[in-house]
């Protein structure tokens, strides 16, 4: 049952070939005997997952049954989910029990989707390897000497090793795309404003995104199906009507125009990723589309806009976790501040205190102007340079990391290098855009993405054009060895 | 060295909203410690502010009435600073756009003139919790039932020049935003309390001087000790060769002085941006015109009609529309007493004022409504009773004995206007009093009075007083 999509296996409990309870039991099953290569879980939730399997097959029984229920999935812990340890990854959360479930949950609890349990990722998403958790790092199923990418490692592990056929994400700068791609399995992250942040532990409330993570674009339609539309508890959530993702999958992609940025194809992207990102654009020809030169002169500029602004915002919505109501509080404070100061530096790890640090500073009076603020402008720089380029073209495409997935440990001392494997997936998040990555090839054994990027609230059309790759390749349908049975 | 004053309030006005300004929770004042206070507002892990719209239809209000710029679009900031009765680890606020722009309210001085204050601005900001430092042996407890109440922070221009000043506009902003119904006013309940800059420099300086802020002053009264104490420290310090410096002061109404609180050095750097949580606050044009229109009469309009409409002194028209309460417990007294204005104004201030204030009432809470003041004054004006009778209904009526007719009819209160019985009463009282007689005719005018005096004991007050006027001259008169 595992090597099949939502799709098919959505289409199996329809024809009662099996229930949500044995299915739901299968995965379990898996999780329970392979995970211990992995680690891509923080917490697994077996027996609340076969009540919920329990209750869909009872909806199935009455006739309610929708197109997802019954399938079961992993939720990255970054969302909220009541009566279930939420953390983060954090030291600062480990104790942290939600009493609400965030708005995502719901959506994907009411579509009757029985939670497998939570997910391994970066210590509040500040990471692109997956390192930075407090729970030790997840491994990519492809080669366990490797990193996963992150910071939606563990969803994408747990994916890319059939271990849940989907699972969501969040992404702020990549943290969707990248782990995608360097696990081999397909993900989308939507345009701000299109999911609810409502229950999403936040990092960068302007840039954070949650989206699904999947074996297809088709089963990543279906989930976006759940996933998105307007949500009154999030300001910044849009009322916008959600079409059906799966409508438009089939779509014949004749005439339509591509963009292929010039700044993505230039130095530091990997030969033997360039070879793969190259065959995807002539398959793309091959099914009819037009591939044009297209130039965004400002991509250069994000990954340090990125790290002023996401920083910034980080520094203040982490200002909550201060050891007073909830989560870590260190042991015998000696007044107020000491409370504060070794709660704080004891509950959160290098990476999240780096970036609050950075943070702080660049909202310090002084310093707002030429950080903040610059950067803000900077950020529209980048918009603008995309609203010219869907003038001309229809989606852009490009790699979606310029490496494949690296060793463990290898990046760990030096940030910057960390901070650039999201060259490709940050102007994205920056400009508010839909981005998806889905496989493409392999490079030394280890997956490479490629990455579309359409307009504002085109995700059907990307979907549209990953959908109709996959049914001319097969990339998405390979197994990580180990992982077959 | 003769020294000025230059003074600048910020004033915080809780709005009346049922809500929080971005939560659900109540707003409700005295609950359980922690029983109003929703996943929002104890900032937990996820959740999101979303505006209150009331809020914001009451801070325009606001500023249509203090003639202000309302801001097309305005901009909801956090303000970083670490507390414990600060959940989030910020105050969403309104920093550089605020929705209240630069309004105006004018303020009577002792000497009747009146004086422009300048409003710089009013912003939409969330309250904090509360810290409880009693019955915790040792450690503090947090209360945020408070956390998230909507503030309207009114920010004057330094343009206010004593204590008397200062409380004088304070006093107009509270019965304003009373008027408005947008906040309560309670200031024991901190609805509306008031930091105040303090500076002075040497008269016909043009350079403001170092300031000092006094924080949380919540009664008139505390505002006027606290700013006038600031004032003679600050001279002092000065004149004794000394420095203001820039720093936070808190009042001790005990002590009845001000004390450092922090320096401006120790002050926080609050790192404000824009709250990406929300978006930017637009307010169209048609919102604006419609509560233009739906704006109720202000104090100082109501005020000039009351002059106007029912020839008051400018002093009365000024105490009877100094709440919106009584000015309308007023006029519904003169509409249904059908006219008689300044009795009606009269009675109004006095006893009914002096009753309501001696059982601490609201006039809400009054035992006797508008329309029964109307009927007892009624029956002063057809002659029924006099003045000083009613004086003695009114009470029967506060204390629950009935309505003004019923008392007078129950009591024998009726008057006495048959001049014939009245004219018994005088020759008895002049027979029986030959001496004064004697005295008053001889020229000792000032014994009328005692005519009358007796008179009206026989008559136990029951004779119309211009009767017994007329009547006992011309009695006295006669040989």
């Amino acid at each position: 049952m595992h090597n099949k999509t939502i799709a098919q296996l959505s289409a199996g409990l329809a024809r009662g070939e099996f229930s949500s309870v044995e299915l739901t039991q299968s995965y379990l099953e898996r999780i329970k005997r392979l995970d211990v290569q992995l680690n891509s879980f923080i917490t697994q939730t077996g027996d609340l997952a076969l009540e919920a399997a329990r209750a869909a097959d009872a909806r199935r029984a009455k006739g309610e049954a929708g197109p997802l229920t019954g399938i079961p999935i992993a939720h990255k812990d970054i969302f909220c989910t009541q009566g279930v340890k939420t953390s983060c990854a954090s030291k600062m959360l480990d104790n942290f029990i939600s009493p609400y479930n965030a708005t995502v949950i719901e959506r994907f609890a009411a579509a009757g989707c029985p939670m497998l349990g939570k997910t391994n990722m970066d210590e509040f998403a500040m990471g692109s390897s997956n390192e930075t958790s407090v729970y030790g790092p997840v491994k990519n199923p492809w080669d366990l000497q490797r990193v996963p990418g992150g910071s939606s490692g563990g969803s994408a592990a747990a994916v890319a090793a059939r271990l849940a056929p989907a699972a969501t994400g969040t992404d702020t700068g990549g943290s969707i795309r990248q782990p995608a791609a360097l696990t081999g399995i397909t993900g989308i992250k939507p345009t701000y404003g299109r999911v609810s942040r409502f229950g999403m532990i936040a990092f960068a409330s302007s840039l954070d995104q949650a989206g699904p993570m999947a074996h297809t674009a088709q089963d990543c339609a279906l989930l976006l199906n759940v996933m998105a539309g307007f949500d009154p508890r999030d300001s910044t959530c849009v009322d916008q009507p959600v079409p059906d993702y799966t409508a438009t999958l089939d779509q014949p992609l004749k005439g339509l125009k591509i963009g292929l940025p010039k700044e993505f194809f230039a130095e530091g992207m990997e030969p033997e990723v360039a070879a793969v990102i190259e065959a995807a654009v002539a398959q793309y020809r091959q099914l009819g589309a037009i591939c044009v030169d297209i130039s965004l002169p400002n991509s250069g500029l994000s990954v340090p806009a990125y790290y002023v602004v996401a920083p910034a915002e980080c520094s203040s919505n982490l200002a909550r976790f201060d050891g007073v109501r909830y989560g870590y509080r260190c042991a015998q404070p000696k007044d107020l501040l000491d409370l504060y100061t070794r709660s704080r530096g004891e509950g959160f790890g290098a990476e999240v205190k780096r970036r609050i640090m950075v943070g702080t500073y660049a909202l310090s009076a002084g310093y707002y102007d030429a950080y903040y603020l610059k950067a803000q402008k900077v950020r529209r720089l980048i918009a603008d340079d995309f609203k010219r380029a869907f003038s001309e073209v229809d989606i852009i495409l490009g790699p979606t990391t310029p490496t494949t997935a690296f060793k463990l440990g290898e990046k760990t001392d030096d940030p910057v290098t960390m901070y650039l494997s999201d060259i490709y997936t940050i102007a994205v998040n920056l400009a508010g855009l839909p981005g998806l990555s889905m496989p493409a090839g392999f490079a030394q054994g280890l997956p490479v993405g490629v990455q579309l990027i359409g307009s504002y609230f085109d995700e059907a059309r990307l979907l549209n054009a990953a959908h109709q790759y996959q049914q001319h390749t097969d990339w998405h349908t390979r197994l990580p060895t180990g992982f077959e049975g | 060295m003769q020294w000025e004053t230059v003074i600048g309030l910020e004033i915080h006005a809780q709005l009346a909203t049922r809500s929080k300004i971005f939560s659900g929770a109540s707003t409700a004042y005295g609950a359980e410690p922690n029983a109003q206070a929703c996943a929002i507002d104890l900032g937990l892990p996820g959740v999101l502010p979303v505006l209150n719209a009331e809020a914001v239809r009451m801070a325009v209000k606001f500023g249509l009435a203090i003639d202000a710029r309302i801001a097309p679009l305005s901009v909801f900031a956090r303000k970083n600073y670490f507390y414990p009765d600060l959940p989030k680890g910020y105050q969403i606020s309104q920093y550089e756009l605020p929705v209240v722009q630069q309004g105006t309210l004018d303020i009577e001085l002792e000497d009747g003139v009146c004086k422009t204050i300048g409003i710089t601005r009013a912003h939409l900001e969330e309250d904090a919790g509360k810290s409880l430092h009693e019955d915790f042996h040792g450690m503090s407890g947090i209360d945020l039932n408070r956390a998230g109440t909507p503030l309207l922070e009114i920010v004057s221009e330094p343009d206010l020049r004593s204590a008397k000043e200062a409380v004088a506009y304070m006093k107009k902003l509270h019965a304003l935003v009373r008027y408005l119904e947008i906040c309560d006013g309670n200031m024991q309940e901190g609805s509306f309390r008031c930091d105040a800059n303090v500076s002075v420099r040497p008269l016909g300086s043009e350079k403001l001087g170092t300031r000092a802020e006094i924080k949380n002053l919540n009664s008139f009264r505390f505002v006027e000790r606290a700013i006038n104490y600031e004032i003679e420290r600050q001279i002092a310090l000065l004149e004794s060769g000394g420095a203001v410096v820039q720093e936070t002061r808190l009042f001790d109404p005990d002590k009845g002085e001000t004390r450092s609180m922090r320096s401006k050095e120790e002050a926080n750097d609050y790192r404000y941006f824009p709250d990406p949580d929300l978006l930017q606050l637009e307010i169209d044009s048609g919102l604006i015109e419609q509560m233009r229109a739906d704006l109720p009469e202000l104090p100082d309009a109501k005020r000039q009609r009351f002059i106007k409409e029912y020839t008051l002194s400018a002093y009365d028209a000024g105490v009877l529309t100094a709440t919106r309460e009584l000015a309308d417990f007023y006029e519904a007294v003169v509409k249904a007493a059908q006219g008689e204005p300044k009795l009606v104004a009269n009675w109004v201030m006095g006893d009914f004022s002096a009753a309501l204030n001696r059982d601490n009432l609201d006039i809400a809470q009054s035992p006797v409504s508008a329309v029964a003041l109307a009927a007892l004054l009624n029956r002063i004006t057809d002659n029924t009773i006099s003045g000083k009778i009613a004086k003695e209904v009114f009470e029967a009526m506060w204390a629950g004995e009935g309505e003004a007719d019923a008392v007078i009819e129950r009591k024998g209160l009726v008057q006495i206007t048959d001049t014939s019985a009245i004219s018994k009463v005088i020759d008895e009282v002049i027979a029986a009093n030959p001496t004064q007689l004697a005295q008053y005719r001889s020229g000792k005018d000032k014994l009328f009075g005692f005519f009358v005096g007796q008179v009206m004991k026989q008559t136990q007050g029951k004779a119309n007083p211009a009767q017994v006027n007329d009547l006992l001259k011309a009695k006295l008169a006669e040989d």
